[in-house]
């Protein structure tokens, strides 16, 4: 993307009819770890690819429970995701509260976005530099949304966002149609199916993937390290990859030229220093 | 009480205010009555003026139904008989009230503001009777601890989406419960004595109306504050309807009536 004479502040459009500030924070969504959702009737799924500053530290977690019905995923500035993470913990514990129901997803979803919007449209804030995929189980069924910087929210039958996306947008654009009715374990490995499109080197495994399960009869859980090493196992025997086994100290996912942010630049390309 | 149009001035105001607090916005205008409740920010425990008395209610086959007569007391004074104490909330919940008559529209007005979110949000959810429930417990207890409580115990019934029914009720100091068969007021000692031998919870809908009818005779019998003048809610999954204004039978020709001190050494 050109650097334009209209792109100082978010309160000021360009001649195109278009707000840079805005489109570059949603490059910064791009530019993040990739994370993949997809629901069907009864469950959604989302699998995030995590990642590590180096080899020397922990893999950032961007996955964040938000009550027991609702999770979500987020890319691009984690810090911004941090906090809107806690303000829609705060809005989902004030609902129980006071309602004694889990809120609805759609519902706090139209908050966030509403709240992302604010920081479009004043000249002493900035967008928040995160995407999130918001999934949930409520009163009206499984629900999958995107939210991006501009303010704007979408629901979504299945999902991606971040770095290399596109391949598993391709994926989950194939088989989308055999979601509705999906049996959970399908489902959740069509989703590490379709992260897995979007690794370098295809190389997923459960130290460097977190999984997020919710449902009709299940409460959120978050699956990390020893718990998620079934579904990849199983992933990787019915793609006819060889088997991981548990004395495999997988490499982490740290990519080449990465500074000191950890960033997955394209073949050295930009860097964007953003993700972290 | 301030007559309507008097604007308080720090010349004319009553006397135990915190000068400092200003009154009114200096444009003018009362925008609230100065009365005891807010002078100077230090507020009483109102009193009720206008009450209303017992309600009863339980569960049966294909719902709940709740029941109460149309007395809007003044003191003693039996001044309005019209009054309507129940009213449905949605599609499948009815909220009755006893108690002070003004505090109910006040929570009426809240229910109103809710279902009208639900209207414009248009996302297929519907406020359940048990969310009702909890709101209204979170408002009474809230304003109990301000001191300034709507007088009122609450009754809200309805038929969830799942078919389920759900009967609570919220006293006026924030006190909440559900149960199969509950009444507030005078019922609670009159009636629920007889809901207690005679209601369960898959009991037919004619069984139900009687129980409800006998429990409100004897409500009327005994409650010197009560009209014979009743409506009763029934709330299905097919959703709630209240009935017409109607009167029960009543029998007064009792030799025990006729002199009623025969007996009673030393009354009048």
């Amino acid at each position: 993307m050109f650097r334009n004479q209209y792109d100082t502040d978010v309160v000021t459009w360009s001649p195109a009819g278009r707000i840079h500030q805005i489109e570059y924070a949603m490059e910064a969504v791009k530019q993040g770890g990739a994370s993949v959702g997809l629901r069907s009737k009864d469950y959604v799924v989302l699998a995030t690819l995590k990642r590590a500053a180096s080899e020397l530290s922990s893999y950032q977690r961007k996955l964040f429970k938000v009550d027991d019905n609702m999770a979500i995923a987020i890319s691009g500035l984690i810090a911004d995701g941090r906090q809107l993470s806690r303000y829609m913990r705060s809005e989902c514990i004030n609902h129980r509260f006071v309602f004694e129901t889990p809120m609805n997803v759609g519902r706090l979803v139209c908050q966030v976005a509403d709240k992302s919007q604010v920081c479009t449209q004043r000249s002493w804030k900035r967008p928040y530099g995160v995407g999130m995929l918001v999934g949930g189980y409520d009163a009206t069924g499984a629900h999958l949304y995107y939210t991006c910087p501009s303010g704007n929210y979408f629901e979504y039958k299945a999902m991606a966002m971040g770095a290399r996306s596109q391949a598993a947008k391709t994926y989950l654009e194939r088989k989308f149609e055999t979601f509705e009715d999906c049996p959970l374990d399908e489902l959740v490995q069509h989703a590490l199916l379709a992260l897995k499109e979007s690794c370098t080197e295809g190389d997923l495994n459960s130290k460097n993937c977190s999984l997020a399960i919710v449902g009709v009869d299940r409460n959120l859980e978050i699956l990390e390290d020893e718990d998620i090493q079934p579904y990849i196992r199983k992933m990787e025997a019915d793609d006819g990859n060889p088997m991981e086994t548990t004395a495999d100290a997988a490499e982490p996912t740290v990519e080449g030229g990465a500074d000191a942010e950890g960033t997955e630049g394209d073949e050295g390309g930009d860097a964007t220093p953003m993700e972290t | 009480v301030v007559p309507h149009g008097f604007v308080p001035t720090e010349s004319n105001a009553p006397g135990n205010v915190d000068a400092n607090v200003p009154l009114v916005p200096s444009s003018g205008g009362a925008p609230f009555a100065i009365t005891e409740h807010n002078q100077g920010g230090f507020q009483h425990t109102q009193y009720p003026y206008v009450t209303g008395t017992s309600i009863l209610a339980l569960k049966y086959k294909y719902g709940v139904m709740i029941a109460c007569d149309m007395l809007g007391s003044y003191g003693s004074t039996k001044r309005y008989k019209s009054v309507e104490r129940m009213q449905t909330v949605g599609k499948n919940a009815v909220l009755a009230a006893s108690g002070e008559c003004s505090d109910f529209k006040y929570i009426l007005t809240l229910m109103d503001g809710l279902t009208t979110d639900d209207y414009c949000l248009d996302d297929g959810q519907v406020l359940t009777p048990q969310e009702i429930c909890s709101y209204l417990t979170r408002v009474i207890y809230n304003r109990r601890n301000k001191f300034d409580p709507l007088w009122n115990s609450i009754i809200v019934g309805g038929v969830g989406e799942d078919g389920d029914s759900y009967l609570g009720t919220v006293g006026m100091i924030g006190t909440s419960y559900t149960d199969s068969h509950i009444a507030t007021g005078f019922g609670a000692h009159l009636a629920r004595p007889l809901f207690r031998e005679r209601q369960y919870d898959d009991m037919p809908e004619d069984e139900a109306k009687a129980l409800l009818d006998d429990a409100l005779r004897v409500c009327y019998y005994r409650d010197k504050q009560s009209i014979n003048k009743f409506q009763v809610a029934n709330i299905t999954k097919d959703g709630a309807t209240i009935s017409e204004p109607y009167a029960l039978s009543t029998a007064w020709h009792y030799n025990a009536f006729v002199n009623p001190a025969a007996h009673a050494v030393g009354t009048w």
